[in-house]
């Protein structure tokens, strides 16, 4: 067998593109993985190998961080917060995504594609008057707020998802539960949203995500410590005064990022498809 | 003109399980139009697929034109294939599609545009050569194929079913340019198949694949009138031969041979009583269904073919008299299944 | 009979129904995003602030002022070129990415897992791990950089504090953050190219090379600008990144345009010049839905 140079390069470009790309993007949390248990005095030294504990690991930030800040209760507020959002969610974009896929007809793609777009209005040109809208309304500071304003970006994207799903279901059940006697309204309630599980389930792992993911909204919304969101109060309140913990920073980004990030992962490919519009046949 | 060669060629995909292609050897003649034949999970596809060096073979050899390739790329073969699909790039116009592969070997450009136009003229593209595949019909998009096939103008044409994806009609005019394209320009061709009737049409010879093996190589001719074994002898033909089993034989012969008793042409036949359950009226034909009575051999059921310019009368429900002449009998060993030498029946 | 009955059902299509069904979700959305954008523009005409009552009419003035000032420039090239920087560096890492995790091996499914981390995480929490990783004094980059001689302790690069290193990293967070979703997109584009066009793109003798640039980039030419288009919303509308690493500074060297409005509107007090600056990233926005509404028609009609 002649040595094939092409295929050996070949495997060294993908093995490298492979292992530099990994390392780059997964470095981050490895460090923070390692920071966690890292004692302050090996932390803060110059002259350590910061890959390696130079001291003994040691549980002291994560103790800080669950016993001295309010990190336990952002985490609450987030989720509650997120749950709610899921809910307001679901029933607004289930009947529409349905609407605009099963009975409305050309138009009604139209209009779908129209809310698909408003997905591209960022809360970054919308704080400023939301703020306002928010203070009006009493809002202000409290997590009712994000539960008013986070469907404004979970809606359009939902209804999307959505529209893709229910397009793949196939027309013929319906017209047999209806053949059989349900209504319209029935046949979507009997018959569709409980096939639809997977969509919906959809739905709600990211809809739960975007919603931790935020940032602007809590930031401008709410300014007392205990009612923010996990994802605003670690880089804002973790600090005392000009001194970064970095160790239970770190501790915290973690533990708050795997859940989500395992969550998204089993969902990856539906979120893709949701992403790429039917530019993908 | 090239002489395609496989010795001892195998393809395993999983460890301990049979091979998608066990042990073949064939051997092409220059000039050829030979089809590999075989119902799906044959092998043919894969066996030609290691032909154009898409799949590594598990052991064997290949030769093109009397050298090994084994480890020759595509592209040093001097092949060129035309897919199932037809594998045209959908974003280039006809011209590039057929361009494509004189840029890829680096002809010099000054002669692309010639190239291009014999190849389309010889498909008679010459006025669609600004489409895109979309804008084509399927017949034009086989054609297209083609064109960019023959351009390079390679040693040997490879063709995996290339009329499946087409409708029925549309299939038989497809064929027949296939043919002349084949007598014009009388490259070596290997055609995979699974229609035996595409197969007894266009092939010089057929090789006929079962499970990874070679069951026959021959023209349309012996393999319908002597198959080597009984999964040849079933395949082809439609409706397939009749087969009765004994105690160490199986006879066969064909619905065409099973005639009613006196329009059996003369010399020595075998006669049966013959049970008929319906009749398929098919124009050109009848098919009749029925089975042969006395003995064990009432519960298979045996199909007679009668031409329309035979007599009439033999209805669903009557019994009479048919007969095959000994000549057209076929024996198989039972439990080889393979051809074997007349012997004793039962009924003689 | 009953055939017939069945059709007439299927092809009612229940308008009025669709439309009870969709009006809170598009009462919602016209409310919450349209409403608001409509107070956006109102406000970059007016001189509100926060805590004030009322607000007047202010013709150009914020606009005019705006125009003048010299950290808006600075913000709205910062914008331009985040944003053009980081789409180009994402958009060939991606297309590397997506070559090699194209074909199943071992682990694949492991690797692509801690390869979407960077994306799947909150922006925020991502960006704060890479505030300890630039830090100026315990950046581990500067000590490996130390290990191997590249430099001192003593003149160590600030990575966030000198302006140029803080620009380019920002820029590295906004990649760090879009090379995973743009390679999943590639690879949502690349599995739905027939394998049977590479090959008969070997056979007509085209090299790695050839299908990549003339076959491979053609066809999946619309799933990229899809990838383009919300990688580059994505950098361009995004103000935590550069809040979390380097708030704007040093010296407004890293401010964007979304960064500046919100300094300005919330953190400064100043509602409508906040808003008027927030309405620069309209242009780009439009230009965004133009081609996503291009691609989308252009899947119909294939």
């Amino acid at each position: 067998m002649r040595v094939n140079w092409r295929k050996i390069g070949g495997r060294v470009a993908h093995v490298t593109v492979l292992a530099v790309f990994t390392v780059l993007l997964a470095f981050p949390f490895f460090w923070m993985l390692i920071a966690t248990f890292k004692q302050n005095l090996d932390m803060y030294k110059m002259d350590n190998n910061p890959f390696l504990f130079n001291l003994p690991p040691t549980m002291a930030n994560l103790h800080l961080l669950f016993y001295e800040t309010r990190y336990v209760r952002w985490l609450w507020n987030t989720a509650l917060v997120g749950a709610i959002v899921v809910a307001i969610t679901l029933l607004l974009a289930v009947p529409a995504a349905y609407a605009l896929t099963r009975l409305t007809g050309r138009w009604g793609e139209r209009l779908g594609i129209l809310i698909f777009l408003t997905y591209l209005v960022p809360p970054t040109l919308l704080f400023i008057p939301l703020s306002r809208v928010v203070a009006i309304l009493g809002l202000q500071d409290t997590i009712w707020s994000l539960v008013v304003v986070d469907p404004s970006f979970t809606v359009p994207f939902s209804i999307w998802l959505l529209m893709g799903f229910f397009k793949s279901i196939p027309k013929e059940l319906e017209d047999a539960a209806m053949v059989d006697g349900l209504s319209r309204f029935g046949a979507f309630l009997k018959m569709v949203i409980p096939i639809s599980t997977s969509g919906i389930l959809t739905v709600v792992i990211f809809t739960f995500t975007l919603v931790t993911q935020e940032f602007v909204y809590a930031l401008t919304f709410i300014s007392p410590e205990a009612n923010q969101m996990v994802g605003v109060g670690i880089p804002i309140f973790l600090v005392r005064g000009d001194v970064y913990y970095w160790s239970s920073l770190m501790a915290a980004c973690l533990i708050a990022s795997l859940p989500i990030a395992l969550l998204y992962n089993t969902f990856l490919d539906r979120f893709i498809a949701g992403f790429t519009v039917g530019a993908v046949k | 003109m090239a002489v395609v060669e496989a010795r001892n060629l195998t393809k395993i995909f999983k460890e301990g399980e049979l091979g998608a292609v066990n042990n073949v050897n064939l051997a092409t003649q220059e000039g050829e139009f030979m089809v590999f034949l075989g119902p799906s999970g044959s092998g043919k596809t894969t066996l030609l697929r290691m032909i154009a060096g898409l799949e590594t073979p598990s052991s064997g050899e290949i030769l093109i034109g009397g050298r090994v390739v084994n480890d020759l790329s595509p592209r040093e073969r001097r092949i060129a294939m035309v897919f199932q699909s037809y594998a045209l790039y959908p974003h280039l116009s006809v011209y590039d599609n057929i361009a494509f592969p004189l840029k890829a070997q680096k002809v010099p450009k000054a002669q692309h545009q010639q190239k291009v136009e014999w190849a389309a003229n010889l498909l008679g593209l010459g006025r669609l050569l600004k489409r895109k595949p979309r804008e084509l019909s399927g017949g034009e998009r086989q054609r297209v194929a083609l064109a960019r096939a023959i351009v390079r103008e390679p040693a040997v044409f490879l063709l995996d079913e290339p009329l499946s994806n087409l409708d029925a009609k549309l299939r038989a005019s497809a064929r027949e340019e296939l043919e002349n394209f084949h007598k014009q320009v009388g490259t070596t061709t290997i055609y995979v198949t699974h229609d035996q009737v595409e197969a007894m049409a266009m092939g010089d010879r057929v090789l006929v694949l079962h499970q990874g093996t070679v069951r026959q190589i021959g023209s349309p001719k012996e393999v319908y009138e002597n198959p080597a074994d009984t999964f040849v002898a079933t395949f082809l033909g439609s409706p397939p031969m009749n087969l009765l089993e004994y105690s160490d034989v199986i006879v066969g012969f064909r619905p065409e041979g099973f005639l009613p008793a006196d329009l059996v042409p003369g010399g020595k036949q075998v006669q049966f009583r013959y049970r008929i359950k319906y009749v398929e009226y098919l124009g050109a034909e009848r098919v009749l269904y029925g089975n042969i009575e006395g003995g064990h051999l009432e519960t298979k059921e045996i199909i007679s073919r009668l031409s329309w310019n035979m007599p009439s009368g033999y209805e669903a429900g009557s019994v009479h008299d048919f007969a095959v002449a000994e000549t057209d009998l076929r024996f198989f060993d039972r439990k080889t299944e393979k051809r074997c030498s007349a012997k004793p029946y039962p009924w003689q | 009979m009953r055939a017939a009955r069945i059709k007439s059902v299927g092809a009612a299509q229940s308008p009025l129904l669709g439309v009870a069904m969709f009006t809170p979700a598009v009462l919602y959305i016209a409310l919450i995003i349209g409403g608001p954008f409509v107070l956006a523009i109102l406000y970059a005409f007016s001189d509100a602030r926060i805590g004030a009552t009322s607000f007047h009419y202010a013709g150009m003035e914020n606009f005019r002022s705006i125009i003048q000032s010299p950290s808006f420039h600075r913000a709205l090239q910062n914008s331009i070129v985040f944003t053009v920087c980081a789409v180009v560096i994402v958009m060939i890492s991606a297309n590397m990415l997506a070559l090699a995790l194209q074909k199943p091996f071992l682990g694949r499914g492991l690797i692509r897992f801690l390869i979407l981390l960077p994306f799947v995480a909150p922006v925020s929490l991502g960006s704060i791990g890479w505030k300890w990783i630039l830090d100026s004094i315990y950046s581990v980059i500067t000590w490996v950089l130390i290990q191997v001689h590249f430099c001192t302790p003593f003149n160590a690069p600030m990575w966030l504090g000198e302006p140029h290193l803080a620009m380019a990293s920002v820029i590295c967070v906004h990649c760090w953050r879009l090379i995973p979703f743009a390679t999943v997109v590639l690879l949502a584009g690349s599995g739905a190219i027939p394998k049977e066009i590479p090959e008969a793109a070997a056979i007509d003798g085209a090299g790695f090379w050839r299908t990549f640039f003339q076959i491979r980039l053609p066809m999946m030419l619309p799933i990229t600008l899809v990838a383009v288009l919300f990688s580059a919303v994505f950098t361009f509308t995004d103000m935590t990144v550069v809040y979390i690493l380097t708030n704007g500074g040093p010296f407004d060297s890293t401010q964007t345009l979304p960064s500046l409005a919100f300094a300005t509107g919330i953190e400064g007090g100043d509602l409508a010049a906040g808003a008027a600056i927030s309405l620069f990233l309209v242009p780009v926005l439009v230009a965004a839905a133009y081609f996503m509404l291009r691609v989308a028609s252009r899947a119909e009609v294939t």
